[in-house]
């Protein structure tokens, strides 16, 4: 079955990275470049921003 | 298309494993949400009437959680957890306090006001003891002390901390156990399956590495875990027991934003989370 993906800019080292087409709004990927943490901010058009960082009060 | 569902939305700043399998499950269920993401939300006077009139918290950061629910609430919109199960599980000592107060067993805890305060309550509770900070997860800042000297040392730098609320020092006794725990997930009052937590290390987290294993839940381990998550009005839970050298099983943790990801795959066909929480999210939101 073919793969429908998507190409955005990784905004810290302006790398092409893939979007599989199933993800979602605010899931975290990575640049397989620069290995930086990428939140989808937008699925249409394909858009991402540096993820943010993790605070004290994350978790369970 | 169920006339209710739309009502219906998830609130998250992250996204995870965890949101996305019961996003799919909501959506293999037919059933209509909102992704709301709370770093953009704000509230003012009652919800708009085309606002979800049912949310399910499951923010990331406790602060933003509490707030969030709280909010919403004051706003007429029901919220799940509630704002106070998610105020109660997001901090150490108040769940401590709700499951003291329910009488459920759980290891022998002191809230101190001050780190000297907390240097006195441990020769109370004795060596080894663990160094809790009130919020927080993933086993973060936990710290096992062995003696005074190492106790001094470390409350020197809680008390170096710039937040007051850092001073008020949770301490508990650190329980013999094996080198592993139970975790069992209760959703909506049942309890729907358990796993042990097995590591090399004496924090037994998913987050620190531990492996996560079937556990065939038992009777007791069930009921103890439905009256935890009970105790702290939480309808989610993930409740984390222990079993110490004799066999007694104590209510270690309440967690309100359970993560299930280790659960789940520990699990396998015999339970999906995912599925349990979107049925449960659909039966409130209708009713």
């Amino acid at each position: 079955m073919q793969k429908i993906t998507y190409a955005a800019e990784c905004p810290e080292c302006a790398s092409a990275v893939t979007i599989e087409a199933e993800v979602r709004v605010s899931e975290i990927i990575e640049c397989t470049d620069c290995r930086s943490e990428l939140e989808i901010v937008s699925t249409e058009p394909p858009e991402l921003a540096l993820a943010p960082e993790v605070e004290d009060d994350w978790g369970e | 298309m169920d006339s209710v569902t739309p009502r219906l939305g998830i609130l998250a700043s992250r996204v995870r494993y965890e949101e996305k399998s019961i996003m799919a499950a909501l959506e293999r269920r037919g059933a209509e949400f909102e992704y709301l993401d709370p770093r953009s939300l704000s509230v003012v006077g009652a919800a708009p009437r085309e606002a979800p009139s049912f949310v399910f918290n499951r923010e990331i950061g406790h602060f933003r959680a509490y707030y969030a629910a709280s909010a919403l609430e004051s706003a007429g919109v029901t919220v799940l957890n509630t704002a106070a199960a998610t105020r109660v599980t997001g901090d150490k000592w108040h769940t401590s306090a709700a499951l003291l107060g329910a009488g459920l067993p759980t290891p022998a805890t002191a809230l101190a006001m001050t780190p000297d305060a907390a240097l006195k309550a441990l020769e109370e509770i004795g060596y080894p003891a663990v160094i809790k900070p009130l919020v927080g997860s993933w086993g973060r800042l936990v710290t096992r002390v062995t003696d005074r000297a190492m106790a001094s040392a470390v409350l020197e730098y809680v008390a170096a901390l710039p937040s007051p609320q850092s001073h008020v020092v949770y301490l508990q006794e650190l329980v013999p156990k094996a080198d592993r725990d139970i975790r069992v997930v209760v959703v909506g009052g049942t309890a729907i399956g358990a796993m042990h937590r097995r590591g090399a290390e004496w924090r037994t987290n998913v987050a620190r590495g531990a492996v996560s294993e079937h556990c065939p839940l038992s009777r007791s381990h069930a009921e103890l875990a439905v009256s935890a998550a009970a105790a702290v009005g939480a309808d989610i839970a993930g409740v984390d027991l222990i079993e110490d050298e004799e066999g007694r099983v104590t209510v270690l943790e309440v967690n309100g934003q359970v993560e299930f990801r280790g659960f789940q795959e520990a699990e396998g066909s015999r339970v999906d989370v995912g599925d349990s929480i979107a049925a449960l999210l659909i039966a409130r939101a209708a009713a």
